[in-house]
This record gives C-alpha cells, structure tokens and sequence, in this order.
C-alpha cells in the first residue's frame, strides 16, 4: 500500500489513511462498523451484496464502501436516512429469496445475513416470497462431506472467489443470469462428481448456511447411546487450538484436556489422540522418504520418484488426483493420521483390548471436512471394517458440547486414554503448516546420524510461517555408517498451504524447474489449523493466534520428537514390527488413482 | 435555450464523396492535442446512452502513463428499440473505424476492438472484408494501429462497458466495481477508450467538418445531431438522423399517427413520456436523454403491458450479482402482477417505487440503477392501467 495519505470525512470526522485504502476500512478506523455480506478479508473484493453502501457527498448513488477506494476531500455518511433506507430495502430482498428456517440451520447463532437482520429487525416479508415460488430447494447431499442448499445461498460468491482464488479448484462458478442466476457446478453437476476437493474451505467463508459439512452427529450420539458398542474417539491435533472459540473463548486458547474431559462426559468409551498416529505417520513417512533417497542416490533406480510429497491432507490427495494425475508416485504412500489410526484401532487396539473389531465404532474430531470423504474412500477399509465410521469437525464437536449441556469451562483437566493417547509435540505442530515437515525433519535427521537436528530448542523456524510457499534445507552433517551417502547432502524442502499455492508449487514440479527432495502439502490456508472443519470465522488473525497455541503446545511438551513416543515404540515392538515392514504395509500404506477434472 | 425544431440531418449516412480513409489521413498529420481538444470543443457527448463528453474520455486515456492502451467500440447494441447501430454498422463501417483509428493516434493506442453483438453476426463477413481493406491501408499510412472483431454472445449486460472487457478477457459477463473507470483500468486492466458505434462516426465527420460546424447543432448540454430509431405506432417506423433540441411534441407531430398517448425515450431503460409532458420534455441531457430508441405508443396500448415487458426483460438480463438488481427486477415484476390480479393492494405501488429508488442507489451498474426510470415514470403515470 502507499505511503501517500488521502484526507476525508466520515460521518464529520476527519481521518487521514493511505491512498489505496477502502472507505470501509476508513471508516473501520474511526470505529464505524459498516455491515457486509460478500467482503471477507482473505479474498478479493466483489462488491455484490450492496448492503455495505454509503452516502458521498456529491454523488447521485450510494456507493459500495467495500469497494470504493478513498479520495482526498472526500465526504461520507455511513448512516444517513437515505443510506438506512436503502440497506434496510436491501435486506428486505434477500430474506425475500431466502430460505430463513434459522432453528433448523446449522449457522443459526453465527451467521451473517441473520445478524444483519435482526439489527435491522427486518423479518415478516414486505416483499413477495420468492422461495415458494422457485425450485431451488433440493439440497445437495451427494457428497460424503459438503451439503449446498441454495434456497440459503445470497449469491454473494465468497465461495466461488474462495474455491477460484484460494484453492485453484474453481468447482463452484456462477451461472446463468437474472432471475436464474445461481452458485453451480459443472453441468450442475452433484458436489461429488466434479472436482471439488472437499477442503470445506468454501463453507468457512459462506456467510450464510448454503454451504455446510454433512453432519453425523445424531448418527454418532445413536452409537453412543447403544450398549453394544465400544466408541472410541481420536482427536486431531489442531482440534484442541479451536475449539474454544464457538464455546465463547478468544481464539488462540489451548483445550486439550477440557476437550478430553467433555468427550468422556459426552460418553465416549475411550478417549485417544490422533496425535499417536501423526507420530506414528512420521516413522513411517520419514523412513519411506530415507529409503527412496537411498534407492535414488545409491542404487541408481530411476523408478523412485523424487520430490516425495506428503499425504496426510486429504484434500490434497483428491486436488493431485485431478490436477497431476502423473505425479501421483511422488505422493507418499502414508496414509493419513486419521487412517492409519482407524485402520489399527479394528486390529491393533482391538487386540490388545479384548474386542471385537465389529463392535467397535471409531469415530474422529477432525478440523476438516475432507476427512469425511477420505474416511468414505474404499481404499480405507484395510482392517477389514471401515476403518474411520464417522467423522465430525470441530464444530460439531462444539455443538455436541452445548447439546450435552456441559459447562466447558468448568470442566477439570483430563488425561487421554491408553492405548493409542501418548503424543509427541512433533505431533502436535501437525496442526500447522509446516509442521509434518518439522517434524519430519527431528526424527529423519536424528535417525541418519544419530544426533539432534541443528535448531535450537529444536525449533525448525525456517519451515514456520504462513508465506504460501515456503523453502528451506537442511545439510546433513555426521551420518553413522549406515547413512554415509547422505553425509553433507544439502536436503532441500519446499512448504505450500493452500491449494493454489501447492498449484504453483507442483507446476514448477511437473515442469522439471524444482529439485526439492521433500514437500509438506496442506490444503487448507494456515494448514489443518485453518481446515474447513474449524470454527466460523476465519481470518489470518485468527489463524495465527491458532497457530501459536499449537507451537506452545509443543514446547510445552516432554516428548518432541516421534520416535521418542513410547506408545509408538510398543506399537512396533508388539505388532508392526519396523517402520515400512510388512504389516504397516498392509494397513497404513495405500495408493490413489488419477481422476479426470471433468 | 432557444427551441430547437425538428431538422433531418446527414451526417451518418451521407456517403456522396465519402471517403473516410482520407479523413484520417488529413487529420494524422495534425497534433494528438490538438484533436482532443477539438472533440471536446465539438460538444460531442457519447451515443451510447450514457452521455459521457468523448473528448474528455480521450484525454483521461491519453493522460495515462501506459505503453499498451486500447480503443473499443462498443457495438453491442441490445437496448430494447434501438436499432441504429446495425445501420451504421452495414452501411458506412469505415467511419467507423477510422473513428477508432483517429482515437488511437489520438491516445496512443496500437490496437482496437469492435465488439459485435452476437446477432449481428450476419454483419461479420462484410465487415471483416472491409476491415482487412482498412487495416492494410492504416498501415500504408504509417499508423501503428490494428482493429479486429470480438464476437458477443447475446446478453444485453455484456453492452455496459465493463462487462463487455470481462467479456473480452473470456470471463463471465459481470460489471466492476468503479473506479478505477475504463480510462484508467479497462481492457486487460489497460487503460481503454470505449465509444458507442455512433459516437466513432461522428468523430469521423468532426474531423472531417471541423467542430464548429457541429457545435452549430443542437443546444447548449445536447450539441449536434444524433441517429433515432423510431419504432411502435407509427406509420414510418425506422432510422431518422436528427438536430438535437426537439420537444417529444415535435417529435410526436412528425412520427406519430395522431392518437399517440405516451412515448418511450431511451429504450426499455429510458423514460416514459405521457401526452401531457410532450410540449415541456426535450430530448436530449437537459431533459430525456436517449441513445436512440424512441418508441411511441397509441391508446390502444396497455401500459401496464408495456411495463411489464420490460420488467420481464430486466428480470431476465440483469446480471444477477447484485441483490438490488436481481431480487428487486423479480419483485418489481411480481409485484404488478399481484396488484393487477388484487392480491396486494394499490398500496403495494409505493413500496415497489422506493424499491425502485433502492435499486437507483444501490445497484452496482447502469443497469439496476435505471431500471427505476420506465418503472416510476410508467407508474406515476399510468396508474391506473396498472391497477384495473
Ligand atoms: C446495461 C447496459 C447496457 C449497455 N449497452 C450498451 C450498448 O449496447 N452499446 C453502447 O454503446 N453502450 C452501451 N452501454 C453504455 C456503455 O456502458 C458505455 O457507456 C458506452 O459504450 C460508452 O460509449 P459512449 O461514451 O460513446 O456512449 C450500456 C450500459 C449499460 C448499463
Ligand atoms: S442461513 Fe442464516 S438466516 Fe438463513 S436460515 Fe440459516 S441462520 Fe437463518
Ligand atoms: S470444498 Fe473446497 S474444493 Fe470443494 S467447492 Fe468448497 S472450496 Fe472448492
Ligand atoms: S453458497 Fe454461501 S458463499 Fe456461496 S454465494 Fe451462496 S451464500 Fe455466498
Ligand atoms: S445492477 Fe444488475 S446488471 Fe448491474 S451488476 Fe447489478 S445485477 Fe448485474
Ligand atoms: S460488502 Fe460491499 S458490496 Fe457486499
């Protein structure tokens, strides 16, 4: 932005703000709030939805403060009659295609166009209802994931915008005109048979409840309440930095124990962290990246890929799987965290509790709303089961929370249970971009020479941050003998959170002009922290205070490095044997398939 | 302001010695300047409707510090009743573009579109013929200026000069949010020239007669001649080049059949004029300004029809993004229906003309904001038609 600075007037104060600045974020400035719809700080400006409009002295129309830069002299009223009138009208015409069942909505209590209304205490129809009369009431549901239901949809397009410039996927566009104008896929295709990815990035920015996660909560309360069951739930590391917020915290509060404590109260049969497995994923991620090395560096096979990528974010994988379908050998044949957790919860953990794999019904918190497709996938039924039965997002948990009628607050620190509760905090930064790398880097590095990465505190810095992409190497310097031909090798690593951001950086993959050896992808912007599963809003504020109560997590941790969890040492001493043996093979190893875009 | 009788004019169409590629050779070899400021002395304001000083334009798009820059000639022409563009069009194209090419000497520009209406495309073929003819001899001349044809796909919104660049660049047909205005950020986000078919011809004949000769036309706000197309209850329905300045009276002895009751200045999006206004309304910016569509109606038309067409065709061409537009063309069109069929009472005719007034403030283009214009005018007027 400039450093010049205009001069104006808002409602007769004076205030002085770089050129380039938006009368709304003026008007911000001087603590004049001007209600929105289609604006949303991590997108472009559309300037649609009209209700953002003021009056400026000297022009016939109203014009849209979002949208209109400031000029120097400038005169504006943001709450004249003529503005008042006008934005009232406005509202008026959206509720008049709008679907308003709030009690049944999941965005009732925290959402945009209610708000606005209730402000305005516009509610019986002065205009014609216009949902009656138009067909747009079929919910979409095809999907395992998101539900879009445009009888609530204002056509703001924060979500075409999102899915466009956030994610490179362009699944949802703008069709038709007029009266038939609508949020659509390709050839109104079902959400599930185009190229969405799932990321539920879309849903974070809808200022309505058009878009949402599909939700199993009463699916998940009905296990709960039958006998014959053993729920058991995990939870993903950036859960526990969020869920705060729709319980009525400021973001960026840690409630990894109170989280624990309201599951168990819910009635949960054992409580379990997703974490075990995400340091599970790093033995077997960093051994697979060690062994392709080798085969690339010593034994000269040309047939191991290099870049390896990571593979634990699902909407990834499915945006790979459309985008560079070629490129599918480079993604790690990890399976996710939540997946390999599932998968050893009907095997391993069923074994060593004395059950049966069908009576058991897994269930996960997870800050994502691909995890629900991913748990759908047919590859993810390798203990013979659907590894994962249910999965719910962060919000749902909230919901779960109120609906218990639990006090969070008040609730005492608790313990996860075992087996399958100890973590690491390399796990935990699992939850931010960057931090698979991190963590990989702590264990590999340790692994190939014996000693500790060369980062005080063992903070990789370099690979923290939300730059959308990001570089970084590391030189290995003392291998032991078994690792001599990495001695001195400078490993290069490249982040990118974000589905547009890991376009540009597997573009410069694909086209040969990147010769990383190792790339951490996150679909979500801020990394599963910013998952489409988080609380509603979102915004680069929140997700940093997000991001560093997961880096406290970790320093505040005893165990920080993966291989020093002592569950995960069990876990290969009594049932997989080593990192990429057999039977981790078997159950936590998978491979996807090319998909077409169209 | 001295009143302006009706006088038939040719300008447009006179093509006795007409041999407009010598017009720009004669005025290539005068200063970039001097022509701006001849433009803007000619009074000459744009055809498209709305009415922005041609000169001023160039000289906001000359004045960026921009190497690529680009002229547009908006042939789009969609507004309900206006026909005009298709006879200039097929009769003198090479006015046409060398409007276009005095504009791009004039501004800096090396490369110029015609966006063509998707229904004209029966036109492509001769004007194709005639533009590789012109490009060929621009470049004898010496100019560095190229024009080609980008074909539109039949939407009325892809006329407003924003959507039309959207269009260009193969996005979705939507207005911007303004500013930044063409002449700042335009085509490719460059600055751009764009001028209504209309508007390049005249500079043409400026060029070609000098401006005085112009500015002696029409009235203070309205200089010059201008192209009408002149439809509904008339006996000689068409084209008609005339002085500006006349009274809708004027215009209803000439045109009209003797029992017209009410005239449609500027096309669906224009104004209705009711018998009694027609010895006090002038056409042109001091009173109805219209891009060319004058459509006159007898008694045996209902108005309420008449309305209602045109809120049909803005239910349906409006863009959609904008709530004011898109919900409020839907209402608006409800709405009469509901009153006319006594579901809501008269009353209901005054929410829907502060609907109206909303949609003039609040909407993002030319679009919603005059949908307002044929909506009050007809309503206060025609109440009744609208009601029983
Ligand atoms: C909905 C809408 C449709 C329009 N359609 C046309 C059109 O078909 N042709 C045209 O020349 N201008 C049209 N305009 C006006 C253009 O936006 C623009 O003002 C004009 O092309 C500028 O040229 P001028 O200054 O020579 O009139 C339209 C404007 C609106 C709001
Ligand atoms: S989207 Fe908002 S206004 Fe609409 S039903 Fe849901 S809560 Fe109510
Ligand atoms: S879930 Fe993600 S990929 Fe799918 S439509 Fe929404 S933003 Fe686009
Ligand atoms: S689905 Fe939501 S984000 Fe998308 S246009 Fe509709 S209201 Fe806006
Ligand atoms: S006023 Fe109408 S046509 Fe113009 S941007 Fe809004 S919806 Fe589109
Ligand atoms: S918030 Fe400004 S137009 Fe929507």
């Amino acid at each position: 932005m400039s450093e010049y600075l205009v001069n104006l007037k808002i409602n007769d104060l004076s205030v002085s703000v770089p050129e380039g600045t938006t009368i709304l974020d003026a008007a911000k400035k001087l603590n004049f709030r001007i209600p929105t719809l289609c604006h949303h700080p991590d997108l472009t400006v559309a300037g649609n939805c009209r209700v953002c409009v003021v009056e400026q002295k000297g022009s016939r129309a109203l014009v849209a403060s979002c949208a209109t830069p400031v000029s120097e002299g400038m005169e504006i009223f943001t709450n004249s009659r003529k503005v008042r009138d006008a934005r009232k009208n406005v509202i008026e015409l959206l509720l008049s295609e709008h679907n308003a069942d709030c009690t049944k909505c999941f965005k009732n209590g925290n959402c945009e166009l209610q708000d606005l209304a209730s402000e305005y205490r516009v509610g019986d129809h002065v205009f014609i209802d216009l949902v009656k009369t138009s067909a747009r009431h079929e919910i979409d549901i095809s999907s395992p994931a998101i539900q879009k239901d445009d009888s609530k949809c204002i056509r703001c397009q924060r979500c075409v915008r999102t899915c466009h410039e956030i994610q490179h996927v362009s699944a949802l566009a703008v069709v038709n005109k007029g009266e038939h104008q609508a949020i659509s896929t390709f050839l109104n295709k079902p959400m599930n048979d185009v190229v969405c990815t799932n990321c539920g990035q879309c849903i974070n920015r809808c200022p309505t409840g058009a878009l949402a996660e599909r939700s199993y909560l009463d699916q998940v309360w009905d296990m709960i309440n039958d006998e014959t069951k053993h729920v058991i739930v995990q939870t993903a590391p950036a859960v526990r930095v969020a869920l705060a917020e729709p319980l009525g915290f400021d973001p960026g509060n840690r409630v990894t124990h109170k989280m624990v404590s309201a599951l168990k109260h819910i009635g949960f049969d054992s409580v379990l962290d997703t974490d075990f497995t995400a340091d599970l994923t790093i033995m077997e991620e960093g051994t697979e990246l060690l062994t392709r090395l080798k085969k690339a560096l010593v034994d000269g096979d040309k047939s191991v890929k290099l870049p390896m990528t990571t593979s634990c974010s699902p909407g990834w994988v499915k945006f790979i799987e459309h985008t560079y379908p070629s490129l599918l050998d480079n993604v790690s044949t990890c399976k996710s965290p939540q997946q390999m957790f599932g998968a050893l919860a009907k095997t391993y953990y069923a074994q060593k509790k004395g059950l049966k794999a069908q009576d058991i019904v897994s269930v996960s918190i997870m800050p994502c709303t691909a995890k629900k497709y991913e748990a759908d996938r047919p590859e993810m039924r390798d203990s013979g089961y659907k590894d994962v039965d249910y999965v719910l997002t962060t919000r749902e948990l909230a919901m779960m929370i109120k609906q218990a009628g639990i006090d969070f607050e008040s609730l005492p620190d608790m313990e996860y249970d075992r087996i399958m509760g100890d973590s690491t905090g390399a796990a935990v930064i699992f939850g931010a971009t960057g931090g698979v790398m991190e963590a990989a880097l702590r264990t590999a590095y340790e692994i190939v020479t014996g000693s500790e990465v060369p980062f005080k505190n063992l903070d990789i810095l370099p690979v923290r941050g939300f730059e959308g992409v990001r570089e970084a190497s590391v030189t290995i310097d003392g291998c032991t003998p078994e690792w001599s031909f990495l001695e001195g090798v400078e490993l290069k690593c490249a982040i990118a959170h974000g589905l547009e951001n890991a376009y540009q950086l597997m573009k410069a993959v694909y086209e040969g002009k990147a010769n990383y050896h190792f790339i951490e992808i996150m679909a979500c912007p801020g990394g599963c922290l910013g998952g489409g599963g988080q609380p509603i809003p979102t915004n680069e504020e929140i997700r940093s205070k997000r991001a560093q109560a997961i880096y406290a997590e970790d320093s505040g941790l005893p165990l920080r490095k993966s291989h020093d969890n002592p569950e995960v040492q069990q876990l290969y001493k009594e049932f997989l044997g080593a990192p990429l043996g057999h039977k981790s093979h078997t159950l936590l190893h998978t491979h996807y398939k090319g998909r077409k875009r169209y | 302001m001295k009143d302006k009788k009706l006088k038939k004019v040719d300008l447009i169409f006179e093509c006795n010695d007409c041999k407009p590629v010598e017009v720009l050779e004669k005025t290539l070899k005068r200063d970039q300047d001097e022509i701006i400021l001849d433009i803007i002395d000619s009074g000459l304001k744009g055809r498209g409707g709305a009415g922005f000083p041609t000169g001023l334009k160039w000289k906001f798009t000359k004045n960026e510090d921009s190497a690529i820059k680009y002229v547009i000639c908006n042939a789009d022409e969609g507004e309900p009743g206006t026909f005009k563009d298709r006879e200039i069009l097929s009769r003198v194209p090479e006015k046409i573009f060398v409007g276009m090419a005095i504009c791009g000497y004039a501004i800096g520009a090396k490369e110029g579109f015609l966006y063509l209406r998707g229904e004209y495309n029966f036109l492509l073929k001769d004007l194709n013929a005639t533009l590789d003819k012109f490009n060929a001899q621009v470049k004898d001349l010496g100019l560095d200026f190229t024009i080609s044809i980008k074909s539109g796909s039949g939407a009325y919104i892809c006329g407003e000069e924003s959507a039309l660049f959207e269009s260009m660049e193969g996005k979705r047909g939507e207005p911007r949010n303004k500013p930044p205005y063409p002449t700042v950020a335009g085509y490719n986000s460059k600055p751009t020239v764009i001028n209504n078919v209309e508007t390049l011809a005249y500079v043409t004949m400026i060029c070609r007669l000098g401006a005085q000769q112009f500015k002696d036309m029409g009235t203070n706000d309205s200089r010059g001649s201008k192209v009408f197309s002149v439809s509904g209850d008339t006996p000689i329905a068409g084209i008609y080049e005339l002085e500006l300045g006349m009274t809708v009276q004027e215009f209803v002895n000439e045109f009209g059949d003797g029992d017209t009751k009410a005239v449609q200045v500027g096309g669906a999006s224009g104004s209705c004029v009711p018998r009694k206004n027609f010895a006090d309304t002038i056409i042109g910016f001091e009173g109805i300004p219209t891009g060319g569509s004058m459509m006159i109606f007898n008694s045996s038309r209902s108005m309420y029809n008449v309305l209602h067409d045109y809120l049909e065709f803005f239910a349906e061409e409006s863009c959609g993004q904008c709530s004011p537009c898109r919900i409020g063309c839907q209402q608006l069109l409800k709405g009469i229906e509901a009153v006319k069929r006594k579901e809501r009472n008269p009353q209901y005719l005054e929410d829907l003309k502060k609907l109206a007034a909303t949609m003039k403030l609040a909407s993002k283009c030319g679009l919603g904001q005059s949908v307002a214009n044929p909506f009050t005018s007809i309503v206060d007027n025609f109440k009744e038609e609208i009601i029983y």
